[in-house]
């Protein structure tokens, strides 16, 4: 399932268009995806507190969002543009990736949520696609 | 069973007080048929699917999003059985309708999509958490009964 050229535009003219609220973004979909799904606090045992709106989901959200941005540019390659990304997570952080999906499903949520008239099911579609896409290549290198 | 908490019954039941049936029934399943088309495969008989514009405009699809948005009364009736009340449903589905189960979160991702439009920042992690665990309940009902 892979992008189209117009699915590709779609993708960059929305995230070009919520950039200025990226960190919201960050934060709102973070702290839902450990607010709902309780099990991924089990990767952030280290941080001082994982309250939602709490100062390390904020900052964390920040980093993520930076991450979604620069696979938004690397969109025509993403496996060859997040390699580094992806040796991050699969040697370092090791996070089980069938909690990319779920952090996805948070992130769709709130950007209805924020962007109602925005996040047509035109644009839902190619983004549901693109983070698919990218959770794959983040995969990649996992074995 | 399933254990529900006063703030989980309350967010819920305070969501369908406030649902506008015929707005969010026929925008959860147009979305659905949309962000995933491999849904439509259930709807030969609706007409015109090619496309999101048809999709969007298919008086069909906006009637039954809300018959099957309204399929969710009784599982906010008898949230402490929702198993059992849906018991014939998913019977229905699985014999009558052939769909495969996997579908049904399909749909109610595109069902916590548009409520979240609706409710804008009202529909606070906790709500979605309630929302969330609800529907899961209700899918896992509508598949219990497949064989």
């Amino acid at each position: 399932m892979s992008l189209s050229d117009k699915e590709k535009n779609t993708v960059k003219d929305f995230f070009a268009k919520v950039v200025s609220r990226s960190d919201d973004i960050g934060n709102e979909s973070l702290t839902r995806l450990l607010v709902v799904y309780p099990q991924t606090k089990s990767y952030f045992a280290h941080w001082k507190e994982t309250t939602p709106y709490s100062a390390p989901v904020k900052k964390h959200g920040i980093t993520v969002m930076g991450g979604v941005y620069e696979a938004v540019s690397k969109i025509d390659d993403l496996k060859a543009g997040l390699l580094t990304l992806s040796e991050l997570h699969a040697f370092m952080l090791r996070v089980d990736p069938v909690n990319f999906k779920l952090f996805n499903n948070c992130l769709l949520v709130v950007l209805s949520m924020l962007f109602p008239d925005d996040f047509t099911p035109q644009v839902h579609v190619a983004v549901d696609k693109f983070m698919a896409l990218l959770s794959l290549a983040l995969a990649e290198k996992y074995r | 069973m399933v254990e529900w908490t006063a703030e989980e019954r309350a967010a819920i039941q305070d969501i369908f007080n406030s649902l506008d049936y015929e707005d969010v029934g026929p925008k959860a399943l147009q979305r659905c048929l949309i962000v995933y088309p491999w849904c439509q495969r259930y709807f030969g008989g609706f007409g015109n699917l090619y496309n999101a514009e048809a999709i969007l405009s298919n008086p069909m699809v906006a009637a039954h999003g809300i018959v099957v948005l309204h399929g969710l009364d009784r599982a906010m009736k008898n949230m402490d059985d929702i198993k059992q009340t849906y018991a014939e449903l998913s019977v229905l589905h699985s014999e009558k309708l052939h769909v495969d189960p996997d579908n049904f979160k399909l749909l109610a991702d595109c069902l916590s999509v548009v409520i979240a439009g609706k409710m804008g920042t009202n529909f606070t992690p906790e709500i979605q958490a309630a929302w969330q665990k609800f529907l899961s309940v209700v899918v896992s009902a509508l598949g219990r009964q497949y064989h």
